[in-house]
């Protein structure tokens, strides 16, 4: 948990322009109610069940195991939540929260377009207004989503600045916000930006973890010995540790974006290129120049193309209870292919990268170990980019 | 001891008079340009002048300064050059000056180092909008308010506990964000903007200068009526962006309209 300004050791606090501070002092307020609000648990629990479709199962990946002849691979199946992706977790949780604090709108940014969808499902769901932005890049690689979103009745804003991608996307959402802030909640769709979010992003996603432990001791009757997840911002990683932070024996995994390698310079692995800074509300880690400016990013994946990290996954590294590594764009469609192929799944390129670490290790490792992957989304929405890479046209 | 700001605006409390202070973002188009800018504001009678610093990810800016900042970027434009810039025009003017910078630049140069080389060079001031006074503690101990001031800002929605906030740890003036929303937005000069100046001096003594999206003359003029200074940024970049050769005499006007 964080200190009560928000922070994780050096990392995280409230670094916002004054006009946004009392929201986010409302926010937390509103944030900290719900937690004993019975009421609002019990709306929360019954649409995770009744409308995202939780519990999501627990899925033994029997033929992608034999295939790697090592540790046994357990899928953690986000991808068959409602919109395809765990982002609904935290959408459903923060509409709710707009609601009881009376705003009329929501806002969000969206890089891959899961949270976008997500949000705009979720304002459907309550009848709030919402208003996505999105980065010109990346509605160019998920036009399909960009058209969900309209399909959902959310108005998509295109942002052409700076590197066309999230970061802009959050910067257009903030200045949104600090516009609209009265009548407007920004749904901030990972755990990262000013406090709350972090911990707030993180408690709707949480759920992955618990139901994760549950099933996996009614299916081994013991814990694993890895969780490995993609980070982007690092919610579905956060919802997945979480639970286990404490179970020492479990070796955890972060895996980042590493494009087409640190090398050319072209990737989002933060930490293996970034250092200690302040972005976009809160001290982290992020990929910056010598000036403090912020880097623009590469990845196959629009959901890890982002230039920082989620405050606790700093704090974590240090502490040495997470282990962080990338997978390279080619690695991440390989691995895209191969679950496709073995299981009959196919993975968001996100998830990929999770998957590609399992890859990875698994071979090295004994039978009698077992590996818990976040699937944290499908691979729907890409499939028109990756046979544009591979050179199919459709 | 006080700092060029806190007697700048002593002197114009004698005389009844408020504070003009125009803004430029350093290096846009070329640093060369920006010292004969600041030039012409002394010219033209600012009493301080802010400086601002490109930040790649500029979230309180509007359009107009977001795209200023990409053009002196674009130029290599740094923070430290920005203060070498100073250090130079210090050899010609004592006009105050105040730094605009987001907080990273700041702490990848180092909070001890700004500090010290900012202040050395002659910066007078500085304004962070990302740093809250709640997050400035460790700045703050670093930094002595005789050589450089940290001017804080307070918005529409600023609660009264934050008005004793920021009014507290605010030095030289406090920046009152006078819409809600990004610079170079639509302001409203209606009652609710009066109301919010006589709360902030009922809760301080300190002068309050008011900023975002003052244009026209006549708001300036309006605006000087309540506050102790008036800031104009967006305004005369687009000026500057449209017609170069009329910026003296948009200058003036606005000099005239603050009194």
């Amino acid at each position: 948990m964080p200190d009560k300004k928000g922070y994780f050791g050096i990392y995280g606090g409230r670094f916002v322009p004054e006009t946004l501070m009392p929201a986010l002092q409302e926010l937390e307020a509103a944030f900290l109610d719900s937690k004993k609000d019975k009421d609002f648990r019990r709306e929360l629990v019954h649409l995770q069940k009744t409308y995202i479709g939780r519990p999501t199962p627990l899925y033994y990946a029997k033929r992608l195991t034999e295939h790697l002849s090592g540790a046994r691979i357990y899928l953690k199946r986000e991808d068959l939540a409602h919109t395809g992706a765990h982002k609904i977790n935290n959408a459903v949780g923060q509409v709710l929260l707009a609601r009881k604090m009376g705003k009329k709108r929501v806002i969000a940014e969206t890089g891959a377009g899961q949270h976008g969808v997500a949000t705009a499902t979720g304002a459907a769901l309550v009848g709030l207004g919402c208003e996505i932005y999105m980065g010109s890049v990346d509605m160019q690689r998920q036009a399909l989503n960009v058209f969900r979103m309209r399909l959902l009745g959310a108005k998509v804003t295109e942002v052409p600045t700076g590197s066309q991608t999230l970061k802009d996307a959050i910067n257009e959402a903030l200045r949104d916000w600090t516009t609209n802030v009265r009548t407007t909640h920004y749904i901030l769709g990972t755990v990262y930006g000013p406090h709350p979010f972090p911990e707030m992003v993180r408690e709707f996603q949480s759920v992955i973890g618990k139901e994760s432990k549950k099933q996996m001791f009614s299916a081994e009757g013991k814990l694993p010995d890895y969780l490995i997840a993609c980070v982007g911002g690092g919610s579905n990683a956060m919802g997945l540790f979480s639970e286990f932070l404490k179970d020492i024996s479990i070796q955890m995994v972060g895996v980042e974006a590493g494009g087409k390698g640190i090398e050319t310079g072209e990737h989002a692995a933060r930490f293996a290129g970034g250092s200690f800074g302040v972005f976009q509300g809160c001290k982290t880690y992020l990929l910056q120049d010598d000036d403090g400016n912020v880097l623009g990013t590469h990845s196959v994946s629009a959901g890890l193309d982002y230039a920082a990290i989620g405050p606790e996954h700093p704090f974590l590294r240090d502490e040495g209870r997470v282990r962080y590594t990338y997978a390279t764009d080619g690695e991440a469609l390989a691995a895209f292919e191969l679950l496709s192929h073995t299981e009959g799944i196919i993975p968001a390129l996100e998830s990929a990268h999770a998957v590609a670490e399992a890859i990875k290790i698994a071979p090295q490792l004994s039978k009698e170990k077992i590996i818990l992957v976040n699937l944290s989304g499908r691979g729907d929405k890409d499939v028109q980019q990756v046979a544009q890479i591979k050179g199919i046209g459709l | 001891m006080r700092s060029r700001i806190e007697k700048t605006f002593k002197k114009l409390q004698k005389h009844g008079k408020k504070a003009f202070i125009p803004y430029i973002m350093a290096g846009d188009p070329s640093l060369d340009a920006t010292k004969e800018i600041v030039f012409l504001f002394e010219e033209c009678r600012a009493d301080i002048v802010e400086l601002g610093v490109p930040f790649s990810d500029p979230l309180a800016d509007g359009p107009t300064i977001q795209q200023a900042a990409e053009r002196a970027l674009q130029n290599g434009v740094t923070l430290r050059k920005v203060i070498a810039l100073v250090e130079d025009l210090r050899k010609a003017t004592q006009i105050p000056l105040i730094l605009m910078t987001y907080f990273n630049p700041v702490m990848k140069y180092g909070v001890e180092n700004f500090v010290r080389d900012a202040a050395h060079a002659g910066v007078d001031g500085v304004i962070i909008p990302d740093l809250p006074p709640d997050e400035a503690a460790d700045f703050l101990n670093l930094t002595n308010p005789a050589s450089l001031n940290v001017i804080f800002l307070l918005a529409p929605t600023s609660t009264d506990e934050r008005i004793k906030k920021v009014a507290r740890a605010s030095r030289g003036f406090i920046y009152y964000v006078s819409i809600t929303g990004i610079t170079g937005g639509t302001l409203l000069l209606n009652s609710s903007f009066h109301t919010s100046i006589s709360r902030i001096k009922h809760f301080t003594n300190k002068p309050v200068a008011v900023g975002f999206g003052v244009s026209a003359p006549e708001e300036a003029a309006e605006v000087a009526q309540l506050a102790d200074g008036v800031i104009v940024g967006s305004a005369i970049i687009k000026k500057y962006r449209e017609s170069p050769d009329r910026v003296k005499d948009y200058l003036t006007s606005l000099r005239q309209a603050i009194q």
